[in-house]
């Protein structure tokens, strides 16, 4: 049987030692003496949280399909672990191995959101690596950064060695050769570090500069060495289905946020919400073929034993195929007993259909997203949901026996007023009334509105990019705002109003946006104790207070100064086929409160042409 | 038809607790095919239920679960193998047999006693001999009183009616204790006591606790007459 890295007394005194003893169902092992890499990749958040990604599933999957490849999971260990750790002088390990991470050729971090910065410093800490990888030599991993965060990876820049922009499964085994061949050869970590940096989407930080305007603002951003590309491509899989999608995912033995098989029914989004960060990366919009998803289903529900389904993607119900694979997937699982969990699906008469067939409609909700509350900001975010439709919606839902509604919202958005503010206890007023319009005897009890804001945050390559971001204290007003007209309103009880902390946002925005500069801060929070910043639990905002101030940050820089047009982004030397010009193009958009069609029904030409795919492809043909 | 699945939990499974284990077969059940029969409703659950919770910690090489099928189509052997070509290391099933349909032979119910081999972990033996007759001398005790805390009372309780075995085999203690819905005594107490007896205290995390056996009671009145939970049920061939 494995050695444990942490032994029996250890595993009994801290909180789920399952987090620590992998031995999953399809986890993969392997004789590391037979591999010619190890790869570690991380998900810096708590195991139930790291065990519910896919991409990670994904790229465990493609990684091991390879006999000279071994890629095994390391998660950030709670706090309770933390401190044994480091009380007892315990390395870091992975799961699978229970090896040290430190004895890895590559330790991968995925970095979904901002508020695990300091988590990713934990794990390179605790595995005994350098927190600055001009420090590491050939006796530390290569340590390499990957997701939705490294499209803006400057803050992080000084902890890592490499980033990865774009999909994995596009570029990592020219890397891994690459790897291979340099290492026989006896070349330097620098040689290897400048070969990878010319291989399309690797990005080394290590061999750009950055100069300053003395405004703070950028002046220049260029490489350092002539073999280094100036710009960093995205890298994305045109053909969705003819590419990596694991058979069999690791099967947690303790309970995971998402405890279920998840279906990736396509990449991208058509829409064009002009603050969604991911609608704008992941463009051109793919979809994976329907009788691929059908046998994948098939699949992974066979070797996982899962008693649920989930279909995954921004907006599934642009997908096109949408009743053939909802309704082979109703067949198939009521005959193995299985639910199945439709999340993001438009309200209609379809989804209605469908959620009466799959769902006890006592328990559940209809939830919708308006993210703002008049028409006039839905407008400006470009947001196509309509009062209209969303009454329609709710009203055929209440028809059907629903009697909860939850309704998502943002507040801060640019160019918001007391009456958008006031538009979103007025929808759910609204709401309410057409859910009483229904005679006493046919309806079922009151009904439940549950409005939830959460506060605006500029994210790069949006066309709100420039966008000032509100303090924390006009964010807390505009949430008191909206919850006194809330208790104005005549079915106030039948409505249910939260918000999302401040604080938090507010570090959240400096994060996104930063520069080089904020990597000092993190690394200083970091010292100063910040870990786990996602769980309000473990948040201190003080530890950050501190840490701005000694780097001699004014954090108002990346937070509530509105950008000019022309200024250069920390991010803007990496190219994701949707153009700044588009962005800017949409920024003004905004402002004139108009509306940007999508992409089925008019090309807005944002530049993800380029790759010549997906839905680019589809609506000219 | 209703089947007893026979299995045994050890190395790194050991600490995975009940509920998770609940989990984990009813995802092997699955995985393995199995007609398993379902509750209605909009979340169906699996008709199942486990004999004796084992705590985090302990291994075994007799657990139990129930389960009702839909169906007579697979064998005892077929239905064996189709679950161990999926178990984690560490579990292993090491028997499925049918048992008569109806309440009184669920498994749960029928706990009465379960054998434990309990060893000490290296470094944290007892500081005194332990090994020469002070087993038996315990055990021969007409009473052996152990302070019982619950939240509001402490109790002095005589455990030795529900020890009704202790050996020295080896280096470890083999014990057999009354367990169940009635006397359900834990073998650290039994450690515990004997500790006290042998004039020391046990130091945290000093035993390794291993389930050998789980019984059902079939004797009468006063007279137990224990048969494994395993041995209650038929092959299916």
């Amino acid at each position: 049987m494995r050695k444990l890295a942490l032994d029996d007394e250890i595993l009994l005194t801290i909180e789920k030692p399952a987090r620590y003893i992998g031995n999953e169902i399809n986890a993969v092992m392997k004789d590391k003496s037979e591999v010619a890499v190890r790869f570690a990749m991380c998900f810096p958040d708590v195991y139930e949280i790291g065990m519910s990604h896919l991409g990670i599933q994904i790229l465990y999957d493609m990684f091991n399909q390879r006999d000279d490849i071994w890629c095994e999971r390391v998660y950030s260990p709670w706090p309770d672990m933390d401190k044994v750790m480091r009380d007892k002088k315990i390395p870091l390990f992975a799961l699978e191995s229970q090896d040290p991470v430190k004895d890895f050729d590559f330790l991968g971090i995925t970095i979904q959101y901002e508020m695990c910065y300091t988590n990713i410093l934990q794990i390179l800490d605790l595995s005994g690596i350098p927190l600055l990888a001009e420090k590491r030599t050939w006796d530390d991993p290569i340590v390499i950064g990957g997701g939705p965060c490294t499209y803006n990876p400057e803050p992080l820049a000084q902890f890592f060695d490499i980033f990865y922009i774009g999909e994995g499964e596009t570029v990592y085994f020219q890397l891994m050769d690459l790897y291979k061949e340099e290492r026989a050869k006896g070349s330097s970590r620098m040689e290897f570090l400048k070969k990878a940096a010319q291989i399309p989407g690797l990005y080394v930080p290590a061999l750009y500069e950055v100069c300053y305007k003395e405004d703070g603002t950028i002046a220049s951003f260029t490489p350092t060495d002539a073999s280094v590309p100036a710009s960093v491509e995205k890298q994305i899989v045109m053909d969705i289905t003819d590419t990596y999608y694991p058979k069999a995912p690791v099967v947690p033995f303790i309970k995971a946020t998402q405890d279920r098989v998840v279906l990736e029914i396509q990449r991208g989004c058509i829409r064009g919400c002009r603050f969604c960060q991911a609608g704008m990366l992941y463009r051109p919009t793919r979809e994976r073929d329907v009788d691929f998803l059908k046998q994948k289903a098939v699949e992974m529900l066979d070797a996982t034993g899962h008693e649920e389904i989930s279909l995954s993607s921004l907006s599934s119900s642009d997908y096109s195929q949408l009743p053939e694979l909802v309704n082979f997937l109703m067949e198939e699982c009521d005959r193995r007993g299985v639910n199945i969990s439709l999340p993001s699906l438009r309200i209609d008469a379809f989804s209605l259909d469908v959620m009466k067939k799959v769902q006890d409609i006592k328990k559940s909700s209809l939830t919708f997203a308006p993210e703002a509350g008049s028409q006039r900001l839905r407008d400006v975010i470009n947001k196509g949901l309509t009062r209209e439709v969303i009454l329609e919606g709710a009203g055929k839902a209440f028809e059907g026996g629903w009697n909860k509604v939850k309704l998502y919202f943002m507040l801060g958005l640019p160019t918001e007023t007391e009456d958008d503010m006031k538009g979103i206890a007025h929808l759910c007023e609204e709401i309410a009334e057409r859910y009483y319009e229904i005679p006493k005897d046919q309806r079922n009890g009151k009904c439940q509105i549950t409005a939830s804001t959460s506060f605006f945050v500029p994210k790069p390559f949006t066309p709100f990019q420039w966008a000032p971001m509100c303090r924390e204290e006009e964010f807390l007003d505009r949430a008191r705002i909206v919850r006194e007209e809330i208790h104005a309103q005549l079915n106030q009880k039948s409505i249910r109003y939260n918000w999302h902390e401040a604080d938090v946002t507010v570090l959240e925005g400096i994060l996104a946006r930063g520069d080089r500069k904020v990597g000092d801060a993190i690394l200083k929070a970091y010292e100063h104790g910040a870990l786990f910043d996602a769980w309000s639990e473990y948040y201190h905002p003080e530890y950050w207070k501190e840490a701005f101030a000694e780097c001699g940050i004014d954090t108002d820089f990346y937070t509530i100064r509105e950008r000019s047009d022309d200024e250069i982004f920390p991010w803007d030397f990496i190219h994701i086929g949707v153009t700044k010009k588009f962005l800017l193009r949409e920024w003004k958009r905004a402002h004139e409160e108009t509306v940007t069609p999508n992409c089925r029904m008019q090309c807005s030409g944002c530049g993800a042409a380029k790759y010549q795919g997906g839905v680019c492809v589809e609506s000219k043909s | 038809m209703k089947v007893r699945v026979k299995f045994s939990k050890e190395g790194a499974m050991k600490f995975i607790g009940h509920l998770d284990i609940m989990r984990y077969f009813q995802k092997a059940i699955r995985r393995a095919n199995i007609p398993i029969a379902f509750s209605g409703g909009f979340s169906p659950h699996m008709i199942m239920s486990f004999a004796a919770p084992l705590g985090v910690g302990v291994t075994s090489a007799g657990e139990y679960f129930d389960m009702e099928l839909t169906d007579d189509s697979l064998s005892s052997k077929e239905m064996e193998n189709r679950l161990n070509a999926t178990m984690a290391e560490g579990m292993k099933v090491i028997s499925v047999r049918q048992i008569p349909d109806g309440k009184a032979s669920a498994c749960m119910s029928l706990v009465a006693a379960a054998d434990y081999t309990v060893a000490f972990r290296e470094g944290k033996e007892p500081s005194v001999e332990w090994k020469k007759g002070q087993l038996e001398a315990f055990f021969a005790q007409d009473s052996i009183e152990i302070l019982r805390k619950t939240k509001r009372s402490e109790k002095i309780t005589d455990i030795k009616p529900w020890i009704y075995k202790l050996e020295l085999r080896g280096d470890k203690v083999w014990m057999q204790l009354s367990q169940g819905s009635v006397h359900n005594l834990k073998p650290e107490l039994v450690m515990e006591a004997f500790a006290k007896f042998l004039g020391i205290e046990l130091e945290p995390f000093a035993l390794m606790i291993h389930r050998e056996e789980v019984y059902a009671d079939r004797g009468e009145e006063e007279i137990p007459q224990l048969v494994s939970l395993e041995a209650l049920g038929d092959v299916i061939v």
